[in-house]
């Protein structure tokens, strides 16, 4: 399986870079938006995938059972998913508030912080 | 010994404290620093010049094996005593000088700061610290030659300084520590003895010409020479002491320092002679072309240290010895004519020899002492400036290789330099009255004594040349040769051809002198540098380097997001793609997937979102697309038992997807923006990007995976933890700190959210729109 996620990983850092080079500002933000799964989804995929036995400690034992998926990178991705929404709401804001200040939102058109 | 440099420091941290508290005599006090140095030096002439070389240590880094060692030995010697006794006529001239000048504590202070350096220099055995001297005396340089700050020349004049002797200094470190990796030792005294060795290595010319470059531009060796006539910006104490007597003869000492190590093979006579010839030559025929006192005395200064490398080129016995004379008469005939045309400038105003005449009159003790020093320049007997010159001579024509050229050259310089002195210790004194800016009458004693001091020692020692050439001359020499060597000098050696070369010297300055006028213009020929020549090739460097950067800035700078993202990526797959083809082996990346029908529907479905993304034309489409891309990544981790993930990114999909559709409800609807060229750029970019990553995971899930955390989290989790979701315990507890952080982050973005939302665009947003 970590052969067709290689290329869903590929797949949606292609689309998220393909969007944030766009000038319009909500397609920056689904372009940072798919990055961040992209990059949640390479740290899955390299911890390698394990079907049905998730690292939870049965109540009659001390450890799991091996196999049982690699721990490690669930919390890292956790935490990202989490920081990930952070800078998205944050992103989008910004953005909203930008076009009611400066009326486009063209990318190229507020290239500048002072009027030429 | 080292607390002879030192003291140097420490005065000169509380040199413009002593001036504030004595300033009519502020000169006077502390000039008795050089002069107790001074005297220091001159008490250990009778142990140099028995043979002994004084050397001290002291640890530094002993971890690196650095060391602050020193090593005294007749060169040192010799130059030792004209840093300090040339300091000391320096300093108590400028304190008649720059009388009232409001930063005269901070001349004195900068001054000391440069002697202490000097000494440094020629006294540091370690080659570290050697370097860290030679930078200092830079620096002191440009704090010196800009010492008039208000004045745009010269801030120039000591930037330019400084660039081309500060990038010559880069050149030294590089050459220096070159010779320290080849010979594995860092003190000069060790190279001696492995000169053949250090010779044979293949990195043997690099080196040489690193350390070359750094001792051509200190002493202003065409085609560096261009910065020491700019460097006359500066007052007349500094030209004489930095610019005339010592610090332009770090270079020379350097080349005689290190030439037991690597002088003596072709590569090193035939660079080192040829850059002194030419030097000797160009520097005497641009004086002789200059009207400005002290542009002349630079000039002339260029050609005395082409002279001086040229003898360390040719490197022979004589060769050494009349260089380490020259050194000697060079610094008391120059420095005194430096302090004697500051003098000159002080009282009339102006430099300018066409504009002043008849001066003998009206200042006699000036005259005395410039005519003592051009004598001596000019090489006429009974001057130490005509031994000298004698000896010079001796030295050309008994070069191994061209004599006959480089005698030619040495004499066409000498006819130039003679001329030179006769411009000025002729042309203001003698001939017609010529009324000047200043009423001109003799200075006070500091004006003129040092002038008076150092011509008449030259004429002391043109006399009595027995004096310095046993116990000065000949230490120096032996320290350069690396063995014993006795020296004679006398004014009378019979009827030989270098009398018979002087003669014709004299004979034809005297011409160069009288038809100058005449003559100047016709041999514009021999300057072709003025028009295309290095300064010009510096001004336009200098010129060049903000426009580049202005280039370069707009080119990288551009503003564009996409040209920025555009970057990264070619370069990042340019590198990486580099490095998996030169070094990966691919051969393991193909396997056959082990897959479910629902899983390949799963991955489906997210590609398909992405795609949809992109291609979409309605915005909430496309947020729809967004959120299958979130929902088929959460059944993913559903799928691969990860339920705490899972769980979030289901929580966490529903409230983007709620926000998106909140916002972007008030953005405008998608127009076409860009080509569809660009598109087509941008995909191609963006495939590649997404290319390299599938690369990447392929070739990294290949090879076993070695986790030595998993199995601490997993029998851990438990004990310590008190937890059964591994998940949960590693995030709450063994990276509590991780989360923490997290929940920071969150919260500061959560503020800055209400903070935008709430934000009132004022007055300010209104002169915006």
């Amino acid at each position: 399986m970590e052969v067709v996620l290689a290329f869903v990983i590929g797949g949606l850092y292609a689309a998220g870079l393909f969007m944030m080079m766009r000038r319009s500002m909500v397609k920056v933000i689904m372009g940072l938006a798919l990055l961040g799964y992209a990059s949640n989804l390479l740290i899955f995929t390299v911890g390698r995938l394990t079907r049905g036995s998730s690292p939870l400690i049965p109540a009659d034992a001390a450890q799991p059972a091996a196999p049982f998926a690699d721990p490690l990178p669930q919390a890292l991705i956790l935490t990202a998913i989490v920081i990930g929404f952070g800078v998205q709401a944050f992103a989008l804001v910004l953005f909203k508030r930008t076009y009611q200040s400066v009326g486009t939102d063209d990318l190229d058109s507020i290239r500048a912080t002072e009027k030429s | 010994m080292v607390t002879a440099i030192m003291s140097g420091y420490a005065l000169s941290l509380a040199a413009p404290a002593v001036h504030r508290v004595v300033r009519r005599w502020s000169g006077w006090i502390i000039a008795l620093l050089p002069a107790g140095l001074f005297a220091y030096f001159l008490s250990l002439v009778g142990r140099v010049a028995g043979g002994e070389v004084i050397v001290a240590s002291y640890e530094w880094f002993p971890s690196l094996g650095y060391n602050l060692t020193f090593y005294f030995d007749g060169l040192s010697l010799l130059f030792a005593l004209i840093v300090t006794g040339i300091g000391t006529l320096v300093i108590v001239y400028a304190g008649s000088y720059l009388a009232g000048d409001p930063w005269l504590g901070r001349f004195y202070a900068i001054v000391l700061i440069f002697m202490a350096s000097m000494l440094g220099v020629v006294i540091a055995d370690n080659l570290i610290a050697l370097f860290v001297f030679w930078e200092l005396t830079s620096i002191s340089s440009y704090l010196l030659i800009g010492y008039k700050f208000d004045k745009a020349a010269s801030r120039a004049a000591a930037l330019q300084a400084l660039l081309v002797t500060g990038g010559g200094g880069l050149a030294l470190l590089a050459g220096l520590l070159l010779l320290g990796l080849i010979s594995g030792s860092w003190e000069i005294s060790a190279l001696f003895g492995e000169a053949e060795a250090i010779q044979a290595h293949h990195l043997y010319l690099p080196a040489l010409l690193l350390i070359l470059a750094g001792a051509f531009t200190k002493s202003a060796q065409f085609p560096f020479h261009f910065w020491l006539p700019g460097a006359m910006e500066a007052p007349a104490p500094v030209s004489a002491y930095l610019h005339s007597a010592t610090m332009v003869k770090a270079g020379v000492f350097l080349l005689a320092r290190l030439s037991p190590a690597l002088g003596g093979t072709d590569e090193w006579t035939a660079l080192v002679t040829s850059a002194g010839a030419v030097t000797m030559f160009l520097g005497g025929f641009l004086a002789w072309k200059q009207t400005d006192l002290k542009r002349i005395l630079a000039y002339s200064t260029v050609s005395t240290l082409g002279t001086l490398v040229l003898l360390l080129g040719i490197g022979s016995s004589i060769a050494v010895k009349g260089a380490a004379v020259l050194l000697l008469a060079h610094a008391m005939y120059k420095g005194s004519l430096f302090l004697m045309a500051g003098g000159l400038d002080h009282e009339t105003g102006t430099r300018d020899i066409t504009a002043m005449g008849g001066l003998a009159r009206s200042m006699p003790v000036s005259m005395l002492a410039a005519s003592l020093a051009a004598l001596s320049m000019a090489g006429l007997p009974p001057l130490v400036g005509f031994i000298s010159k004698e000896v010079l001579y001796e030295a050309t024509l008994e070069d191994a290789v061209w004599p006959a050229l480089i005698t030619a050259v040495a004499v066409a310089g000498n006819v130039f330099v003679v001329a030179a002195a006769g411009l000025v210790a002729i042309k203001p004194f003698w001939g017609e009255w010529v009324e000047t800016p200043k009423h001109p009458h003799e200075g006070p004693v500091g004006l003129w004594l040092g002038p008076v001091l150092l011509a008449g020692l030259g004429l002391f020692v043109g006399l009595a040349p027995g004096v310095v050439s046993h116990d000065l001359i000949a230490p120096a020499a032996s320290a350069v040769l690396q063995k014993e060597t006795t020296v004679k000098l006398a004014l009378w050696h019979g009827i030989n051809p270098m009398l018979v070369l002087s003669v014709i010297t004299v004979g034809l300055g005297v011409a160069a002198y009288v038809w100058r006028e005449r003559l100047g213009n016709r041999l514009n020929i021999l300057d072709p540098g003025s028009r295309f020549g290095p300064a010009r090739i510096y001004q336009e460097a200098v010129d060049g380097l903000p426009r580049f950067a202005t280039a370069v800035t707009s080119v990288l700078q551009s503003g564009y997001l996409r040209l920025y993202l555009t970057t990264i990526v070619v370069v990042t797959v340019g590198l990486v793609g580099f490095t998996l083809a030169s070094r990966v082996d691919a051969g393991g990346m193909w396997r056959t997937p082990d897959v479910r029908i629902y899983e390949i529907l799963v991955a489906g479905m997210i590609l398909a979102g992405a795609l949809g993304v992109t291609l979409m034309r309605s915005r909430m489409a496309s947020v729809a697309a967004l959120g299958t891309v979130g929902y088929g990544i959460a059944l993913l981790y559903v799928l691969f038992s990860a339920p705490d993930l899972a769980m979030t990114q289901f929580a966490i999909e529903t409230l983007t997807v709620l926000l998106f559709v909140f916002v972007i409800y008030r953005l405008p609807k998608y127009a076409t923006l860009t080509s569809r060229r660009d598109r087509v750029r941008d995909a191609v970019v963006a495939l590649l990007a997404g290319a390299m990553m599938t690369t990447l995971v392929l070739i990294v899930t290949a090879e076993p995976l070695r986790s030595r955390l998993t199995p601490y989290f997993a029998e851990n989790s438990l004990p310590l933890g008190k937890g059964r979701n591994i998940v949960n315990v590693i995030l709450v507890d063994f990276r509590a700190f991780d989360t923490l952080g997290e929940i920071t982050v969150l919260s500061v973005a959560a503020i800055g959210v209400y903070a935008l939302m709430k934000l009132r665009l004022g007055q300010a947003g209104d002169e915006e729109s």
